[in-house]
């Protein structure tokens, strides 16, 4: 009876219940599932078979991977969950870099894979790969149903684990048996595991205490990443900045989380930070550490980071804390609560002395570049889209140079404003980000600024962007190299530019092939207009600057370095 | 330094897997692992020796309490546990030195499960010192084959559970 995959096919023999592959389509429904990504395959037919009737917006990427990434973005745009499907094997493979993206970033993707049928696996069957194996490194959770019984609280389950606590991909494999298989569907119930807890709520002792030093603290700084995000705490951290009158930092991820125009803003820290942000964290007496994990790309040389200053970490994942830095005063819980708790606990206190420092810093050492260059300069390019968009557009990257520069000269004032993958650091995640957030975003203008070496890498979706009709945009700085790793060639490796550029394809011309708007800019009076051309464009369109080719980023923190002593700040001293 | 961790897990396919390969990906450096049901047949109970420094054992708890599947986690430094290893141990016994050989077998304690005319097997459960001291006895005999179950533990009634962490 399994042999065909055949919708109806097991229905002879188990003749009640619903099949698994309606049960799939009817729990997708009930968590309010609205649009999907995915591929197809020979083992999730029969799903497919049932989404043809479904209410869900379906999106096919050209590459599983791509549709990964798109799931991934509409989750981080939207704040709901992505869901992607891929059949067995080769399908499932694919979805390994976008599952390793999600996991990094703490994204909720709910994935379903097909898996050859039950009996058949572990024979290696055709297509079959240990999907489950796998992926156990890059999920938050994953498993495998083989009882179509327990399909429909799996899938309950799944959404439930990827979208509380520190939310993150769960992946279910499902062999196409179990798809066609009938089982009767219980009602939904509070969903309790007994290996799965969450505590929100922080501990009032704790507060208290994080509080008390907030008081008591000459020179504290907010360090503030994705979790707050993810929180949706971006109001609370305002309030409980202004009040206890502390300026903020952000990492990659936290970019947007607190409006970069307000004064008491750091902007960002770490290897690419700014040198105000750097400064301050060093002096600071306090550290707030509030949904962020002290990555290295942050802290640089650990033993020296923040060393003068007491740490505070609050985090809604107790693996976090003290894992890297240890916390003085932990709080594990919801950023969103901990912080409305500490705001209320905190008293203004004035710091004149510490923002007049910091003022000093910021006026010393802003993030600037040659302006008066006649070559089109990245910085340039990413200062008048700003202009142009006022600031409103959200903005997708790829990575490398150009994700720093659109980290560094795009301002975001909003959460979910800024979208990248910041810990895996996914070149050829820009297009599909972009595509995913846009689809989540149908009303507002979305941004790939991205690097020619990573559109190279997921390009082949600009045509899912045609057929589904999707205004993104492309500005590509294209200098013709892998740029960051050229940078560090420059200045780690002696110049020696060792297979770091390709030989580009004419990207206007591609992407007209595709369907899309092409434009190429070689120019700097033309950059201006060619902007407006693309944000007045309702199809996707790429606009392919060819910036200063050896163009770096600045300042940097060599790797190993303490994050104060950063190199080229003396270039913006002399073009100050 | 050493610890003893107890996971009370699901019986679940994949639990094992789940959890050895978090110890790989996070370079854990794990001394033993034995697992075995309990009395509630949907749950298992992993007993996982664990050398490093406090830090790195408290990572290794948190991330275990993290997987979904674990249920329960507990460290038991500080406490005060009944810690016991099985070994089954082959000796080279020719007739000469068997007379010292048992002497040996009975001065620990331990127990001759199997014999031939040139070796015994023997049973020998204990604290892991105790474990390692036979062995370091039987060793100008000859070891032929040694196995271990790893260290099992259970806390005394009425020992803290101040590390209890779920
Ligand atoms: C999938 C993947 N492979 C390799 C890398 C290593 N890497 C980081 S940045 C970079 C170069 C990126 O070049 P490009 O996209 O052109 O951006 P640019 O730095 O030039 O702005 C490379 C190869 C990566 N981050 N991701
Ligand atoms: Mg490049």
């Amino acid at each position: 009876m399994a042999e065909s995959s055949s919708p109806g096919a097991g229905a002879t023999s188990e003749p009640t219940g619903t099949q698994g592959c309606q049960i799939i389509v009817d729990m997708l429904i009930e968590q309010g599932v609205e649009v999907m990504f995915g591929y197809l395959g020979g083992v999730v037919l029969p799903l497919f078979d049932k989404l043809y009737d479904a209410p869900i917006r379906f999106i096919i990427p050209r590459h599983e991977q791509g549709g990964c990434h798109m799931a991934d973005a509409y989750a981080r745009a939207s704040g709901k969950v992505g869901v992607v499907v891929a059949t067995s094997g080769p399908g499932a493979t694919n979805l390994v870099t976008g599952l390793a993206t999600a996991m990094m970033d703490s994204i909720p993707i709910v994935a379903f894979t097909g898996q050859v049928r039950t009996e058949l696996i572990g024979n290696d069957a055709f297509q079959e790969a240990d999907t489950t194996g796998i992926t156990r490194p890059v999920t938050k959770h994953n498993v495998i149903v083989k009882d179509v019984n327990e399909l429909a609280q799996t899938i309950r389950e799944a959404f439930y684990i990827a979208s509380s606590g520190r939310p993150g991909p769960v992946l279910i494999d499902i062999p196409v048996d179990v798809q066609i298989k009938r089982a009767v569907v219980p009602p939904p119930t509070k969903i309790k595991m007994p290996g799965y807890h969450i505590r929100t709520k922080g501990h009032s002792r704790q507060i208290s205490m994080a509080a008390k030093a907030i008081n008591e603290s000459q020179r504290p700084v907010l360090y503030v990443g994705g979790g707050v995000i993810l929180s949706g705490a971006s109001e609370e951290l305002r309030k409980l900045a202004l009040k206890a009158n502390v300026p903020v930092t952000t990492t990659l991820l936290g970019l947007g989380s607190y409006d970069q125009s307000r004064a008491e803003s750091l902007d960002m820290l770490g290897m690419h930070g700014t040198a105000y942000a750097n400064y301050a964290v060093q002096e600071s007496d306090l550290m707030i550490a509030i949904g962020a994990r002290f990555e290295d790309r942050v802290t640089g040389k650990i033993k020296d980071f923040a060393s003068k200053a007491k740490v505070i970490h609050v985090d809604i994942d107790p693996a976090s804390i003290s894992k890297n830095v240890r916390a003085d005063i932990p709080v594990v819980g919801d950023a969103k609560q901990i912080l409305v708790e500490l705001t209320e606990a905190v008293e203004h206190r004035d710091r004149t002395e510490w923002f007049e420092k910091i003022g000093e810093w910021k006026s010393k050492f802003p993030v600037t570049y040659d302006r008066e260059a006649n070559t089109i300069k990245p910085q340039y390019v990413i200062e008048e889209l700003y202009r142009q968009t006022e600031g409103n557009a959200t903005i997708v990257t790829g990575v490398g140079q150009h994700q720093m520069w659109a980290a560094q000269f795009y301002r975001y004032d909003r959460p979910r404003q800024f979208i990248t993958s910041g810990g895996l650091g996914t070149m050829g995640f820009g297009l599909p980000a972009a595509i995913g957030a846009q689809i989540a975003l149908p009303d507002q203008v979305v941004i790939d600024i991205d690097g020619d070496s990573s559109f190279n890498m997921t390009l082949t979706e600009l045509s899912t962007a045609v057929m589904y009709d999707l205004p993104v945009k492309i500005c590509l700085l294209n200098n013709g190299y892998m740029g960051m790793v050229r940078q560090w060639q420059e200045l780690f490796y002696g110049k020696r530019y060792s297979q770091s550029s390709l030989k580009n394809p004419d990207f206007a011309t591609v992407a007209k092939a595709l369907g899309a708007v092409g434009i190429k800019v070689e120019k700097k009076k033309d950059v201006p207009k060619a902007l407006g051309k693309m944000l007045a464009e309702t199809r996707p369109c790429l606009v392919d600057f060819h910036i200063d080719r050896e163009e770096n980023v600045w300042p940097m923190v060599a790797a190993g370095k303490a994050i104060h002593e950063m190199d080229g700040l003396d270039i913006f001293e002399s073009m100050a | 330094m050493k610890h003893i961790i107890s996971a009370l897990v699901q019986n679940k396919p994949g639990v094992l897997a789940h959890t050895a390969g978090m110890f790989a990906a996070r370079a854990f450096n794990i001394d033993s692992l034995a697992v075995g049901r309990t009395d509630d047949p949907s749950l298992s109970r992993m007993t996982i020796v664990v050398i490093g420094d406090d830090r790195v054992v408290e990572q290794v708890r948190k991330q275990l309490a993290k997987i979904v599947s674990v249920v329960k986690v507990q460290d038991f430094v500080g406490q005060d546990v009944v810690a016991r290893d099985l070994m089954l141990i082959s000796i080279a016994a020719p007739p000469d030195k068997r007379p010292e050989i048992l002497a040996l077998i009975e001065m620990f304690n331990a127990k001759v499960v199997d014999t031939t005319p040139k070796s015994v097997m023997v049973e020998v459960c204990g604290p892991e010192s105790k474990i390692e001291a036979f062995m370091d006895s039987c060793r100008p005999y000859g070891i032929k084959s040694v196995v271990r179950t790893g260290t099992v533990a259970m806390a005394r009634q009425g020992g803290s559970q101040q590390n209890s962490n779920s």
